[in-house]
């Protein structure tokens, strides 16, 4: 199966190879930096590259490129699937996945590199199980590591490896027994030029943070679950109670893990929160433009739409911007050509506004296209879907748990035409 | 260095930080990283634990980078007994990078993981079988085999997983341990936990993936654990059970041709409604189709399905390739909405499940449609993504969303990523040629992009519209017209040049126009760029061809200009266009044909998805995505013509309810006896989820109509047995009855279950002990006995005669479903005294043989009253009748109206003594005649031959005509494949013998028998133990099964405790001798002599088989 990773950033410096199988030479990475010359953008390297001998199977994440090396027929996905659990589980242990703490901790990488993959074949990827074997990194823990000796390898072997539930450390201890649940809501959306809405849809995933001693089992139950047109779950909820009973019946990891995530379809009409009134015109003549952005809340329940952020990405010619904005600030970008205007809170008195010229590379011709805005925004406490969470039950164990459940709403891939 | 340093880097955090920091000059002065290495040494030489930590650490860091510090290996192989379990970790780590670089120095450490095998803690054990295995070094191959097969037989499932791991490793070391390695896997694929499955599943693709038969036994137990196995190998095992299904179950569409459109259409549109629609439309149209689904590939789907909801985008893609290459159409559409689900995942996974969306959309158009705005393009989608997702949008496109499409595509041409812009444009051209209905609008917008100040963007346009007129330039003349008008604008030369091409094409749809046109480029030629030159001096010989009144001045001017053009590759042209067109006295014989040159009819460019026919790779694997093979790729099998046999997949089931006909015939493993009760837990729940299924309701439902079909020709005094389904059906039934049974189940149960279990074991395996802890004694003891007096019986073979006791006893045995019951009390017409051979002893004394001359010819006879041995009976040919098998090559539903059935006549056939005669009855179930019925196309294996019967000129409404044909099988039960033609229609049908009807029957006399039978000793006996079915309680009712199993005749015997059977094959000619010799108990001992030993095995199968029902 997947026989060496390399990692190599964004300015293609290979950083650290691993092999699984038979050493092959670090070279064979030139394919890809061939790859990655002509995609020009990291994110048009072709995920799969085929060499003579060998396939490169690569991901890019956090301005790494995971690249894996394949030899013989594998499901691609497998692969990139792999690769993205790789990058998660750094994330996990290290509170982030980026070059300067893969090189601060590479012998923690090293060792999670050697458990999660046996002969190029996955082993061990629940994040239990792994911080078991190895334990991340904390400040503490190094002091005293140092101090008496001992090293971040779990002295205790892993039993969560042997038992049915393997997401799941034995064990587990807490003085306070909390759970919390995070629903997210993504709002997908395609609105065209006049505002109507092209396409709109919420992805939504209920992120979960338990630490609960024992074994608990818990119950998770809506008051609206028909709201959920597809979902698909962590392998910890058991899924023929979903199918008869609508309800989330799982034996939780230790921690923070993923619960479910869902998706609600176009069918159902989608709230739009807010409206963007947009005036983007480039001129024949004196190379300059005009723009004018105005947002305003449409559909919010009575709820303020915070962080709101406007991204424009600017067409090649767009020199330089020249704008006010009554509300935030707004920061042009001339390398890139991103137009960054970040709200902030919305106020529905006062709508906040972006006007002004836009100069251009003189002689160039007008750009025929209009740049498309892409929105960010976030609103609290609520669920565009209007789903809600009914209650939690916890069998198994005596004691009383705290419960806590959030909404948070998010634009997700929302995309204003002009 | 000291212990103060090791501290300081553990502080930071991490003890390769500083390496970092000295890397640079390192790296460049070789004696310092000498030094380096120097210092590491005298720290892994150290007596402290931290100071090797503190070396290894910094040792890994190098290897991670990529450094080679393999002139270390022997300082740290030393440590590789180190307590302290980092240090003993990262040890490995470096020894499993260098010991294939350090062979002699890595056998250093063999012996501490062979301790490790033997530790008691089972991590220990798996941790040292895993870096033992991966240490390539050919010399420990014998060890690691060793180990691997221990390994195997542990205990602790952990271990076990480690030894399915080490399998490919050992493999991919020296290839030639791979026999003894599939004895490994072929063990641990019987393995029922959930953590050794996807190993070895994993191992089984990397070393045998083409051992099917090793997963029959496994098939049923791994899809119930599917959902159970940890996700890797949930990908691993259903990319496997995939390639396993297409050869062993029939392919559930195909029948597909029978529907119409409109049916087809409804399916469609039933994809986004509620399920139950979804079902009551299933099942409706099942009950068209005399498909049946193999209950093991409904459990598949069935199982599968929940794993479309997986977080893991691979599982997501293995259920749905495993749908879209096994389902049957009307199912496949749940996959739709979790593929598009995986859209909103990482870029990555976008472009390889678009890659696979785009292949099926091609073929399953509807599955997708609902779909179709989840396939929109936000301008910030990678290019990749972007050109995926047009090539779904045009796949998907059809009459009713093309508006829709067209708008959306409209404003992917202003996308400032012009490569993104020329793949809209050709999906604009794809639409157009796809769709008749809006070419005209297309051809409109793409005019309209003709000004487009993008050359790339013209320059598609032109190239796509150029297509889309190639397609019917008649119609478009007006189009060629702006064209023309256009050349004055437009500035691209390529957008310059396709005009002057098209102008040039169709002169004579525009012949105005065309010679003006070519005025004003005759005017501008010298400022034209090269490749607009080339086209006006194309221009100007079209015309001269057609038009050469008004142009022959004006070719002749371009071409003296093309002569003196400074690129010698116009100049060429110029001159060779001269000659070819304007005729002088010294012009060749081509300039004759000089119009058909150049005016030759240009096919239409064919506008097609680059997806086309993808699907003949396994959907989600690397070489669809590649569209090309890769290394180790297993091509997916096409569904067999006719299902292998289903009953491979049996595994013994202590459950008597199970004991059928069908589960008779398996082999049995006994390594495993107690698997079975795990399959019969699972047993209720998955007969509960079939009942709700919607698939299953189906199935059931073709099921009833295929017993209404049975029981109608029953009605016509004939006995239809199509055994496949009725097996189904009695299944199905026996599902239901076991869901009753086990809920009911009492542990006091239990052992009389497994008591039978080991009895029927008996019967199948002959002589293979039983191991079967859980049975009782009692039953234990019994099959020991059975078996030495089996032996001892088999030594006195030839002379097994002797006294019988005659004793009436009721031996045990399994329970019959209802409808076989029904069906053996039909055939038993009757009644005689129950044979037992309780004392029988083998007795070395040769009775006299009683003088014989018994014959019998035809299983009619023996029903009709072959009494016992005295009977004479000439050999008669007996018409078929009621009590021959007729077996269905048509049902009337697949052949709309017409039915056929065939059997076995057992006649000789006059015409070819070689052959089978076959004997075909032809009813009409329609309202009008059938004309010209007559065989086409036999498609036979190599030797098979085939006689067709004359053509039946009519058939009227509602009438039956029979027919003889003779086919020589060549004594193989290969079956034959024709096509059965009409007047109107053509089915494909195929003819299997059982192995019982390759045979004729030969009259021998008992010493003639014997002596033949001495002939054929040795590997061409087979003989088996069996326990003798409820009703065969005497020598008849054995005659009688063994007669309508094959096409054997009797021959005389003194003794009553034994039958003998004789025949040969019919076109080889080779003696075929059964011997049945009851003994005690009910038991019995099956012996064929046959020099053909194929032929000998399936006759002790199928003589088994009548016998012990």
């Amino acid at each position: 199966m997947i026989h060496s990773l390399f990692l190599i950033n964004n300015a293609g410096d290979l950083f650290l190879e691993k092999h699984w199988k038979s050493v092959i030479s670090r070279s064979i990475c030139d394919y890809f930096f061939e790859a990655r010359e002509k995609a020009v953008e990291p994110d048009n390297v072709p995920p799969v590259i085929r060499t003579p001998h060998h396939y490169l199977i690569n991901i890019y994440r956090e301005k790494i490129f995971f690249v894996s090396v394949i030899q013989t027929e594998v499901p691609p996905l497998f692969v990139i699937e792999f690769l993205h659990r790789v990058a998660e589980t750094f994330q996990d242990y290290f509170g982030e996945c980026s070059e300067t703490t893969i090189k601060d901790n590479v012998v923690i990488v090293y060792e999670l590199l050697e458990e999660m993959l046996d002969n190029g074949f996955p082993l061990a990827t629940e994040s239990n199980i792994l911080k078991e074997l190895i334990r991340p990194p904390t400040i503490l823990r190094s002091m005293v590591n140092t101090i008496t000796g001992s090293s971040n390898v779990g002295e205790t072997l892993p039993t969560g490896q042997l038992s049915n539930i393997p997401w799941r450390r034995a064990g587990v201890k807490y003085t306070n027994n909390e759970a919390y649940f995070d629903v997210v809501e993504e709002i997908d959306a395609i609105l065209d030029k006049s505002g109507t809405t092209v396409f709109a849809e919420i992805q939504g995933v209920i992120d979960a943070c338990v630490k609960l001693s024992g074994m608990p089992d818990l119950t998770l139950s809506f008051m609206n679950p028909r709201l959920l047109d597809d979902v698909s779950f962590h392998p910890c909820v058991r899924y023929k109670r979903w199918e008869s009973e609508r309800v989330i019946s799982f034996i939780p990891p230790d921690g923070n893990f993923q619960l479910m995530s869902y998706h609600i379809s176009a069918q159902n009409l989608v709230a739009i929160p807010i409206y963007v009134k947009q005036n983007i015109s480039f001129f024949e003549t004196g190379s300059s433009g005009r723009l004018d952005i105005t947002v305003g809340p449409k559909q919010t329940m009575g709820k303020t739409v915070e962080c709101l952020v406007v991204t424009v990405h600017m067409p090649k010619v767009v020199l330089s911007a020249n704008l006010s904005a009554t509300q935030g600030t707004y920061n042009y970008d001339p390398v890139t050509k991103i137009l960054l205007w970040d709200i902030g809170k919305l106020n529905p008195q006062k709508l906040p506004n972006l006007k002004g010229s836009l100069s251009l590379q003189s002689g160039a011709p007008k750009p025929e296209e209009n740049p498309s805005l892409n929105i960010d925004l976030k609103i609290q406490q609520f669920a565009i879907s209007g789903l809600k969470v009914n209650r939690l039950d916890m069998y198994g164990e005596k004691y009383k748990p705290f419960k806590g459940v959030k909404y948070v709403t998010k634009a997700g891939k929302f995309q204003v035409r002009t | 260095m000291s212990a103060s340093s090791a501290f300081s880097d553990d502080k930071a955090g991490s003890a390769s930080e500083p390496e970092y920091g000295h890397d640079p000059a390192s790296g460049g002065i070789f004696s310092s990283d000498y030094k380096r290495h120097d210092d590491l040494k005298e720290m892994l030489d150290s007596n402290k634990d931290s100071l090797k930590l503190e070396a290894m650490k910094r040792i890994v860091a190098m290897i991670a980078r990529g450094k080679n510090t393999s002139d270390l290996f022997p300082a740290v192989v030393k440590n590789v007994a180190c307590k302290n379990i980092e240090v003993k970790k990262l040890v490995y780590v470096y020894l499993v990078r260098y010991a294939e670089e350090q062979q002699d120095l890595a056998l250093l450490s063999i012996s501490t993981f062979q301790r490790g095998l033997k530790d008691p803690n089972q991590l220990i054990r798996a941790s040292a079988l895993r870096v033992l295995s991966s240490i390539r070094v050919t010399i420990i191959v014998p060890i690691m085999m060793l180990a691997i097969k221990e390994a195997a037989s542990d205990m602790s499932p952990y271990v076990r997983k480690t030894a399915a791991h080490a399998i490919p490793k050992l493999h991919s070391l020296d290839p030639e341990q791979k026999d003894q390695l599939i004895e490994v896997i072929e063990k641990l694929l019987a393995d029922k936990t959930t953590l050794v499955a996807g190993s070895v599943v994993m191992a089984f693709e990397e070393v045998c993936p083409d051992r099917i038969d090793l997963i029959h036994k496994n098939y049923r137990k791994l899809c119930n654990l599917l959902i159970d196995v940890e996700e890797w190998g949930q990908v691993v095992i259903i990319n496997m059970l995939t390639r396993y299904a297409r050869t062993q179950f029939l392919n559930p569409n195909i029948n597909e041709s029978l529907l119409e459109d409109s049916s087809e259409k409804a399916f469609y549109a039933s994809d986004d409604e509620e399920d139950e629609d979804k079902k009551a439309e299933a099942a409706a149209l099942v009950k068209r189709k005399p498909y049946v689904m193999d209950p093991d590939h409904r459990l598949l789907l069935r199982n599968t399905k929940p794993l479309l909801q997986s977080r893991n985008a691979a599982v997501v893609m293995a259920v749905a390739q495993l749908y879209f290459h096994l389902a049957p159409k009307a199912e496949v559409g749940i996959i739709a909405k979790a593929l598009v689900r995986l859209m909103r995942s990482h870029s990555e996974v976008q472009y390889v499940v678009l890659q696979n969306v785009a292949t099926m959309t091609i073929k399953r158009r509807g599955m997708f449609e609902p779909y179709l705005k989840s396939f929109y393009i936000r301008s910030t989608d990678p290019t990749q993504i972007k050109i995926l997702k047009l090539e779904v949008l045009t796949n998907l496109a059809n009459e009713t969303n093309i508006s829709t499409i067209l708008r959306e595509f409209q404003t992917y041409i202003k996308s400032m990523d012009k490569d993104f812009v020329a793949a809209s444009i050709q999906a604009i051209g794809r639409c157009a040629t796809n769709i008749g209905e809006v070419r005209d609008t297309c051809l409109n917008g793409l005019v309209q992009l003709l000004s487009n100040r993008d050359e790339l963007v013209v320059a598609e346009s032109v190239v796509v519209i150029k297509k889309l007129l190639q397609m019917q330039p008649e119609q478009h003349s007006d189009i060629i017209k702006h064209m023309a008008k256009l050349i004055d604008n437009i500035q691209v030369p390529m957008a310059r040049a396709s005009i002057l091409w098209l102008i040039g094409e169709y002169c004579e749809h525009v012949p105005k126009i065309a010679p003006d046109v070519l005025r004003k480029m005759a005017k501008t030629f010298t400022n034209e760029e090269d490749i607009v030159k080339l086209q006006i001096i194309n221009l100007a010989a079209k015309l001269y061809l057609t038009n050469s009144k008004q142009t022959k001045l004006l070719t002749q001017y371009v071409l003296n200009l093309a002569k003196y053009d400074q690129n010698y590759d116009i100049r060429d042209r110029a001159r060779f266009i001269r000659q070819l067109i304007v005729p002088t006295d010294k012009s060749g014989a081509l300039s004759k044909y000089a119009k058909k040159l150049f005016l030759a009819l240009k096919p239409a460019p064919v506008l097609e998805s680059p997806f086309k026919d993808r699907d003949h790779f396994q959907l989600g694997s690397l070489s669809h995505l590649l569209n090309a093979k890769a290394g180790g790729y297993q091509e997916l099998p096409e569904w067999p013509e006719s299902a292998p046999d289903p009953s491979v997949r049996n595994v013994e089931i202590p459950d008597w309810s199970k004991c059928t006909s069908r589960k008779d015939r398996k082999e049995k493993k006994l390594d495993k006896p107690f698997y079975s009760d795990s399959e019969g837990d699972s047993g209720p729940t998955e007969s509960a989820d079939s009942e709700s299924d919607s698939g299953s309701g189906s199935e059931s439902a073709s099921a009833s109509d295929e017993s209404g079909s049975g029981s109608e020709s029953e009605e016509s005094g004939e006995e239809t047995e199509s055994e496949k389904e009725e097996e189904d059906e009695e299944k199905e039934k026996k599902r239901k009855k076991r869901l009753d049974k086990t809920k009911a189940k009492k542990p006091a149960e239990e052992s009389a279950e497994s008591e039978q279990s080991s009895g029927t074991e008996d019967r199948k395996r002959g002589r293979k002990a039983v191991k079967n802890q859980k049975s009782s004694s009692e039953s234990e003891s019994e099959s020991e006995s059975s078996e030495s007096e089996d032996e001892s019986e088999e030594e006195s073979e030839e002379e097994s005669e002797s006294d019988t006791n005659i004793r009436k006893k009721k031996t045990p045995v399994s329970k019959q479903p209802p409808k076989q019951s029904k069906k053996e009390s039909k055939k038993e017409t009757q009644e005689m005294s129950l044979l037992d051979l309780d004392d029988f002893e083998p007795t070395p004394t040769s009775a006299p043989v009683t003088p014989v001359n018994f014959l019998s010819s035809s299983l009619v006879s023996d029903l009709e009253g072959l009494s016992l041995t005295d009977t004479i009976l000439a050999p008669t040919t007996i018409a078929p009748s009621g009590s021959i098998k007729m077996y269905e090559l048509l049902h009337r539903i697949t052949g709309e109206g017409l039915a056929v059935e065939y059997c076995f006549s057992r006649q000789p056939f006059s015409p070819d003594p070689n052959m089978v005669a076959v004997q075909i009855q032809f009813t009409n179930n329609t309202n009008s005649e059938t004309k010209n019925l007559h065989i086409e196309e036999p498609r036979l294996q190599s030797g098979m031959r085939i006689r067709e019967f004359a053509e039946i000129e009519v058939l009227a409404a509602g009438e039956s005509v029979t027919v003889v044909m003779g086919i020589d099988f060549c004594d193989s039960t290969q079956a034959a494949n024709f096509q059965l033609c009409t007047h109107t229609r053509k089915f494909f049908v195929s003819i299997q013998p059982p192995v019982g009807e390759l045979m004729t029957p030969v009259f021998l006399t008992e010493n003639d028998f014997k002596k033949e039978q001495g002939k054929l000793m040795g590997m061409n006996e087979i003989s088996e133990k069996l326990t003798l079915g409820e009703k065969c309680v005497n020598e008849h009712v054995i005659v009688e099964r063994v007669t309508a199993t094959a096409n054997l005749s009797r021959v005389p015997c003194g003794s009553d405790k034994e039958c003998r059977f004789a025949g040969k094959t019919v076109s080889s000619g080779c003696l075929v001798l059964v011997t049945v010799t009851t003994k005690e108990g009910g038991r019995a001992q099956l012996t064929v002599n046959c020099e053909k030993m194929v032929i000998g095995t399936m006759l002790v199968k199928d003589i088994m088989q009548a016998l012990s029902q």
